[in-house]
């Protein structure tokens, strides 16, 4: 068994873009909140992370959209946006090539994923690496979900490919971490940004943390638009990391509405050693 | 309608800095290699960012462009406004996929 930690982060731009425009006591509970993720993947020994993303066309467009991907190349490098606007800087990201290719061929056995030699990291991906691998020594294993422009992926498919991830995950021999990033409510680049609906995010968080495979899949993207903005789509990439993880209950380390990053920042564990 | 390549023009814009300098030297040579409406021409040239959102360009794409034409947030997201309130509802893509207004 070689998952060693699960669990999800929010990756807006504006935690690290516009930091100094929030509450400052309130940031700095999120931080913490990130910096207690970044140790308990540190004490896990973790040897890779799995990353499940959402990317906002920096590498792939409707001329060929994968549904999933999942990266196999040399090494990353990112953040895509202008470093000094994003305010994260530009940096080679490792890689483990082998692994990747493990994993792929794993998952291909239930879920069919295009794969990716070149990948550039957008802040969908960028942003949470900056507080969780500050670093960057621990090997990433990116994977992306579609939720930018549809059609996307059933959810119940997204649950699939988490067990499929998880199937992956198991039979390797390295200390694996998996993270989900993005998935609650928001309205982003719309007339709408910055609008919220945390009774929304809030119910959507304690179905994740317990695992309600039933209350999950019943989202349909109908209601998810409508309630939870097309930023929503992405409850895509927590989903994926419950179904990996479907046997712990999780916790909830960090949720605040913060309107300056346009959504609830959420940060949860959904599995630990025990 | 050819929404599909209004966007894949601003996606290609924001990954290729020699299509960019193209761009910017020598807009309708640029234009001319895309299957573009009149329209769609009209809105890109101005740039009226509030008449791509209405044609239903994805804002993930059209908030690169707003800023390479000098748009700062504020004014992108107020063009968006402007462009719902005279040309009316969002046409086509993501926003248009449940109630066409996409703004509110």
């Amino acid at each position: 068994m070689s998952l060693v930690y699960a669990g999800t982060c929010c990756h807006s731009p504006g935690i690290t873009s516009r930091g100094e425009l929030a509450d400052p006591e309130i940031r700095q509970q999120l931080l913490q909140a990130f910096d207690r993720q970044r140790q308990a993947i540190e004490d896990a020994d973790t040897q890779a992370i799995v990353m499940v993303s959402s990317e906002h066309f920096a590498n792939f467009f409707m001329d060929n959209m994968p549904t999933y991907s999942i990266g196999m190349a040399d090494e990353y490098e990112g953040p895509i946006e202008d470093p000094d606007w994003l305010k994260v800087p530009h940096t080679r990201i490792p890689a483990n090539p082998d692994l990747s290719l493990r994993i792929i061929q794993q998952v291909l056995q239930s879920v069919d994923v295009s794969y990716a030699q070149e990948w550039k990291f957008d802040h969908g991906m960028a942003v949470p690496l900056h507080f969780l691998t500050p670093d960057y020594k621990i090997p990433i294993i990116p994977v992306n979900i579609n939720c930018q422009n549809p059609p996307f992926s059933p959810l119940s498919r997204t649950w699939e490919l988490g067990k499929a991830l998880r199937r992956a995950i198991d039979i390797a021999p390295e200390r694996i971490a998996l993270i989900g990033t993005g998935g609650t409510s928001h309205w982003p680049c719309t007339p709408d940004s910055g609008r919220i609906n945390e009774s929304w995010d809030n119910e959507m968080i304690n179905h994740l943390i317990n695992k309600r495979k039933e209350a999950l899949l019943a989202y349909t993207d109908e209601a998810i638009y409508q309630q939870a903005g097309p930023g929503g789509y992405e409850v895509r990439t927590s989903i994926c990391i419950a179904a990996a993880t479907e046997e712990q209950t999780g916790e909830i380390w960090f949720f605040a509405p913060i309107p300056i990053f346009a959504t609830t920042c959420c940060i949860t564990t959904l599995y630990q050693l025990e | 309608m050819s929404l599909y390549y209004v966007q894949k023009l601003l996606y290609k814009l924001n990954r290729d800095p020699t299509l960019k300098q193209r761009f910017d030297s020598d807009q309708d040579a640029v234009l001319d290699e895309y299957s573009l409406s009149e329209e769609e021409i009209k809105a890109l040239k101005r740039p009226d960012i509030g008449l791509l959102y209405v044609l239903g360009v994805n804002g993930q794409l059209l908030m690169h462009y707003a800023t390479m034409s000098g748009y700062s947030w504020p004014e992108y997201i107020q063009a968006m406004r402007d462009g719902v309130e005279y040309y009316g509802p969002v046409r086509e893509g993501i926003y248009a996929m449940i109630d066409g207004n996409g703004a509110t």
